[in-house]
């Protein structure tokens, strides 16, 4: 029989669909994978934001790739408190961000979001700090667009939220 | 048909109160998909389907929890496509049509400013999964609102026709506003118990906020429109209607329809 850590292991490499760079677990998607009383296993994911379309693939991905190890009952639950952060990216997931050309996001603030023209982001490609907003909304609820002026390189941020 | 009201057992009214947070964000949510590919540049049509996107999000986790707490079986999309105009809670600011780009930014200014002072308030609601919803969806309406916020002050400080149509927004917006602070929709024993929150009791702090930005667009409430009342009870403006049929339309042809 499978164990626990190998189901979580698992369920911790599924790659976040719009982001496959990372997995769910370095985005701070994965919440809880563990036995329910029935012998079947729950994961537990939750959102990065209420409207974000890739909860139902992200589920599916996690049955399929417990599937190949043996593991076929399963349930995914989503739970929304605590609310998901960017300060949930994991330290390696940030690395692997930045690798892949998306800026990571600076620790985020408690008395609300930054007003990003007043954020302070480095150029992925060549690390310049001189870098402008292009839009505060980009190709994906969690990121916004800027573009770097030293080397002319437009970008995708996480925003830090 | 009768107005019905989906009131749960358990808790005098609760299911009711969550359909009305729920049909602000979706209804909300359906003017802003409205502009999806006629946005005046591509940035702003990715800003305001972003928006879209995060209130529709919200919009089915609350009538997700008004099904679940009206206890017959109606899932989001029965609530969301099964109803008729009259049924519908959502305030009437969310319903009118978008008009000019002035109007589409000051309306998600105004509601994001309201949705703000609401949801901060039932992050701390007695009931978990509207606290969860509320935690959650206060995190994305504070981002709307810079955007559009700044929109406000742009255009109001920009040309003289943006000002003119920044100014006449402003007019056609006020009729509404009252009708956002009245409680009169929403059972007592809910503030009182500390599930619900009072809207009437935010009115000052939106109002200051308002003030606010008003300053620094160099904008003036008009402040002599004949207030709007009723939608919160299910007397809609005629534009919910022709809003919702195209929304339904669809689901009401082919019932169950999934891609």
């Amino acid at each position: 029989m499978v164990n626990l850590e190998d189901i979580r292991t698992a369920a911790a490499s599924v790659p976040d669909p719009e982001i496959p760079v990372l997995t769910i677990e370095d985005l701070g998607v994965l919440r809880d994978v563990a036995w329910d009383d029935a012998g079947g296993v729950v994961v537990v994911i939750t959102p990065t934001y209420s409207g974000c379309p890739a909860m139902a693939e992200i589920s599916n991905d996690i049955k399929s790739t417990l599937g190949h190890i043996g593991v076929h009952d399963v349930r995914v639950e989503t739970v929304l408190a605590p609310a998901w952060s960017t300060d949930w990216i994991s330290d390696e997931g940030r690395t692997k961000l930045s690798t892949y050309g998306i800026a990571p996001p600076a620790p985020t603030r408690r008395d609300g979001p930054v007003p990003l023209t007043l954020v302070s982001v480095r150029c992925p490609q060549c690390n310049s700090s001189d870098t402008k907003l292009i839009t505060a909304f980009g190709s994906t609820a969690c990121k916004a667009l800027r573009k770097c002026r030293s080397c002319e390189e437009v970008f995708d941020h996480v925003k830090p939220y | 048909m009768t107005v019905e009201d989906p009131r749960t057992t358990a808790v005098t009214g609760l299911g009711h109160y969550v359909l009305g947070l729920g049909d602000d964000a979706l209804v909300l949510s359906e003017r802003c998909a409205e502009l999806i590919t006629r946005s005046p540049t591509i940035e702003e049509d990715l800003a305001i389907s972003n928006i879209a996107l995060d209130l529709l999000g919200q919009a089915r986790g609350l009538l997700a929890h008004a099904g679940e707490l009206e206890g017959a079986g109606r899932s989001e999309d029965d609530l969301a496509y099964l109803r008729l105009d009259t049924q519908f809670r959502n305030c009437a600011l969310a319903e009118v049509p978008n008009g000019d780009f002035a109007f589409v930014m000051l309306r998600i200014y105004l509601l994001s400013e309201y949705f703000i002072l609401r949801y901060a308030a039932l992050a701390d609601s007695a009931d978990s999964q509207l606290s969860a919803i509320s935690a959650k969806a206060l995190k994305e309406v504070s981002y709307h609102k810079l955007h559009a916020r700044d929109w406000v002050i742009r255009l109001g400080r920009g040309t003289a026709e943006s000002a003119k149509r920044a100014q006449a927004a402003l007019a056609d917006a006020e009729p509404y506003f009252d009708e956002l602070f009245d409680d009169t929709w929403i059972h007592p024993d809910l503030i009182t118990a500390g599930i619900a929150v009072s809207e009437a009791a935010l009115r000052d702090q939106w109002q200051a906020a308002l003030d606010k930005t008003l300053s620094e667009a160099d904008l003036e409430l008009p402040g002599a429109s004949r207030p709007f009342s009723g939608a919160r009870h299910g007397r809609h403006t005629e534009h919910l209607g022709n809003l919702l049929a195209l929304t339904q339309s669809l689901h009401r042809a082919h019932p169950g329809a999934s891609w």
